[in-house]
């Protein structure tokens, strides 16, 4: 449960469920969504089926609100985007075969990033299954390297249970998505067993505090150094650790750096802040996670978009690694101080343990430098088209904190995070592990349901938007007060980018001049639809959009020539970041 | 953008190795692959080989042999997995094979852990006697004769049927099938207590 949501939520649910009286279920359907019922679920995302009607008739008399989405994929990035926002797993439903091989790719989203989702597919009657039946996929054996665990619900008195193992798994430890299976007969089959409360399997533990002596090693180490640095990672946000890391590294003063999934957890705008490192990520983050003696990273799994070649990764650091997962623990970089425990409890012991502040004035001078010497700062002159990074410098700058930024995959994304001052978690949405494109049209949805009473924007790409247009149509029914805003550059400008950059040039199916006109296409969805061209109405339109109760689209033509720096390239050296095109050529 | 270049740029000593380890330039720590014998109680349900087996693989966890098998527990199954990695990988396939929610335990074994594999070997039945003397060599035993082949059991530890299956080799094999191994701690350790 979230930080800002959890007391409130929980006083709610305790309300309903003592003053609800709940008929018997008489179902195994029933107690599926019994199951969810207790669970707290308060949306589904999903599309009808065959093999899942007899699930979707027992929802007919159930409080839970159904969402119904134009596509499975969509299905799986709202309740995956509604997961990160509120901290509880997001529910998706889709029939057997096709709807469950559309749900795949936004439960491989989820896994990547550990987001809470749990997934319900239909399938065929038991007695059909491996006769290749109509609609039969084998999901359980599809799904089960992309999540916590796939279950096969085997019968009518048990699935209930399942599905309540299931919803807890999602959210328990690590979080991450899981699936149940439901074949037809056991949803349709009668029983009268109620579902246990959600409790996680027996074999899994989840751990809180790390090793006190392990703690008092790392913290001594910490205090000893003399560049030290902290690498926050979604995990800090997951645990709801982000007061938790700000008291910490206020207190001892040491400089903080986020992971992209990371972002939000520390707040931009803060001295110690030097925002993310990685790919994209800032100069100074990345000269800093590049030339660090101790680095304290919670929560993060060292992904290599973050660190590029691990040759040359923070190579003179001593790791202090904080994670929930033990197998996370020296995967890729090798850990001198491992914590395995909660985020936000470790942080907690850490606090206590450190002897003094690290010595570290001069390193934070040096930081600030770095700040000044690679500033994040872009070109507008007055003959060239719009540039991205000012629509999303401008829209920041006029939205509340605690805004929700939702984005598809490509350069857009970069530039939304970069250009973006992000201060509260749970405010940036996005697809990092998988870099799923067309995750941001439906991820806007579960975000704007997730959190009714924020505002959601969606910085997408003209080639992501397209991917998953339709959930458009789910906006408009629902009249979700979304701005859609299109970084329209007419082609998939990432891949663009590393053509100029790394294939001579040779702009293979890159470029997309034949795209339609989004503002009129938006307008045909019935929503409110917007045509930007130039710097002067950039203002203005995004004021227009928020004004407008709906979701709305704009369709910023930007300059097609943009392209995101700095940049290490894939593999590279992180203190080597590219500044400008003439700069790759020197790595 | 602004900023120096990146040959302007200040510049930490350090490297790291290909496995993220910091490569101290006075010992050069290199890690060797070494056999790790894993022995793992998992839930005997269905699905569970095809789970650890796709972890294995996905990883690319470098298996020998995999065998899975009943134990005095009707509910729960012991699987033996042999595996060939550097130490690094060992630890990792440790832990991963530790967040599979059927795995309820999971242990590397001792070096010196009782391991056994078995071994059938078929043979041309020309010479009866030659095969016997052979089998007998290496604790084995025919298991089957006609008059156009043997088949001979043996069983041990996997250099005893290496060395085995290659010393039937004088004769016309037909055929041969070996389990992987199956192993237990010396001592009075188990796993169900160790965990
Ligand atoms: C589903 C999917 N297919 C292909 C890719 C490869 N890819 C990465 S970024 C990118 C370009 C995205 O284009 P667009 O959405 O217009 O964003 P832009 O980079 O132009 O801002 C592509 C094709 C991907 N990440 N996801
Ligand atoms: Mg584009």
């Amino acid at each position: 449960m979230s930080e800002r949501a959890s007391v409130p939520a929980e006083d709610e649910q305790a309300d309903d469920e003592s003053t609800e009286e709940q008929a018997p279920v008489t179902t195994g359907a029933q107690s599926v969504v019994r199951a969810l019922e207790n669970a707290g679920a308060e949306y589904i995302f999903g599309v009808q089926g065959g093999a899942i009607m007899p699930v979707y008739d027992a929802l007919y008399d159930s409080d839970i609100t159904h969402v119904t989405m134009a596509h499975e994929q969509g299905a799986s990035h709202a309740a995956d985007a509604y997961g990160i926002v509120t901290g509880d797993p997001g529910v998706c439903f889709a029939t057997s075969g096709p709807g469950a091989t559309n749900l795949v790719t936004g439960i491989a989203d989820a896994s990547m990033d550990s987001d809470p989702m749990i997934a319900l597919t239909g399938q065929v009657p038991t007695d059909f299954v491996g006769n290749d039946a109509f609609q039969e996929t084998d999901t359980v054996g599809i799904t089960q390297p992309i999540t916590k665990e796939s279950y096969f619900a085997n019968h009518s008195d048990t699935v209930g249970n399942d599905v309540s193992e299931a919803f807890a798994l999602a959210d328990a430890g690590r979080q991450g998505p899981t699936l149940v299976d439901l074949p037809k007969d056991v949803t349709q089959g009668e029983t009268d067993v109620e579902p246990m409360a959600p409790s996680t399997p027996d074999t899994y533990d989840v751990p809180e505090e790390a090793d006190d002596e392990a703690v008092q090693e790392a913290a001594d180490v910490l205090a000893d150094a003399d560049r030290p640095v902290i690498l926050a990672g979604g995990g800090v946000i997951k645990a709801d650790a982000s007061n938790a890391l700000r008291e910490f590294a206020m207190e001892y003063e040491i400089p903080v750096i986020t992971t992209m999934p990371g972002i939000g957890s520390f707040p931009e705008d803060h001295e110690l802040s030097l925002e993310w490192a990685g790919m994209h990520g800032t100069g100074y983050a990345n000269m800093a996670i590049t030339n660090t003696d101790c680095m304290l990273a919670i929560g993060t799994r060292f992904d290599d978009r973050l660190t590029g070649g691990v040759d040359s990764f923070a190579p003179d650091a001593d790791l202090v690694h904080v994670d929930i997962d033990p197998a996370e623990i020296s995967k890729n970089v090798y850990a001198d101080y491992p914590l395995v425990g909660d985020a936000r409890a470790v942080l907690r012991q850490l606090f206590d343990a450190m002897p003094r502040a690290p010595d570290a004035d001069e390193w934070r001078e040096q930081c600030q430098d770095w700040k000044v010497e690679f500033p994040m700062t872009y070109e507008m002159p007055d003959d060239e088209p719009l540039k991205p990074q000012y629509v999303v410098e401008t829209f920041s700058d006029v939205t509340p904190d605690d805004t929700i930024v939702c984005t598809g995959v490509g350069q857009h994304q970069m530039w939304a995070s970069q250009f973006w001052e992000y201060t509260e978690p749970r405010t940036w949405v996005s697809s990092h592990g998988l870099g799923t494109m067309g995750y941001g049209v439906p991820a806007a949805i579960g975000a704007k349901l997730a959190a009714p009473d924020q505002e959601v924007v969606c910085f997408d790409g003209d080639g992501s938007f397209l991917m998953t247009v339709q959930g458009l149509s789910v906006a408009v029914r629902e009249n979700l007060d979304i701005t859609y805003v299109i970084l329209n550059n007419e082609a998939v400008g990432m891949v663009r980018q590393w053509q100029d950059g790394f294939y001579e040039g040779r702009r293979m199916a890159s470029e997309y001049p034949w795209i339609p006109q989004f503002d009129k296409l938006a307008e045909a969805f019935g929503a409110r639809g917007f045509r930007l061209e130039e710097a002067e109405d950039v203002e203005d339109t995004i004021q227009a959009a928020r004004d407008y109760d709906g979701p709305s689209v704009i369709d910023a033509h930007i300059d097609p020539g943009e392209n995101v720096f700095p940049m290490v390239p894939s593999g590279g050296d992180n203190g080597l970041f590219a500044l400008e095109e003439d700069h790759l050529e020197m790595l | 953008m602004p900023g120096p270049a990146p040959d302007e740029r200040m510049r930490p000593e350090g490297r790291r190795n290909s496995q993220g380890i910091r490569v101290d330039p006075e010992a050069e720590v290199t890690h060797e692959p070494r056999q790790a014998v894993l022995s793992a109680l998992v839930k005997h349900r269905p699905g569970v080989l095809s789970e650890v087996s796709g972890l294995f693989s996905r990883r690319q966890f470098n298996i020998e042999s995999l065998t899975v098998g009943p134990t005095s527990d009707e509910n729960i199954a012991r699987m033996t997995i042999l595996i060939e990695e550097p130490e690094p990988g060992i630890e990792q396939a440790k832990k991963q094979l530790q967040k599979l929610v059927p795995v309820i335990s999971v242990m590397e074994l001792e070096p010196e852990a009782v391991r056994r594999e078995l071994a059938l070997i078929k043979v041309g039945g020309e010479k009866p006697d030659d095969v016997n003397a052979v089998a007998e060599m290496y604790d084995g035993q025919a298991v089957d004769a006609s008059t156009d082949s043997v088949t001979v059991e043996v069983t041990g530890s996997k250099q005893k049927i290496d060395a085995a299956v290659e010393a039937f080799r004088q004769f016309d094999v037909q055929e041969i099938v070996r389990t992987g191994a199956a192993a237990l701690e010396r001592g009075p350790t188990t796993l169900d207590k160790d965990d």
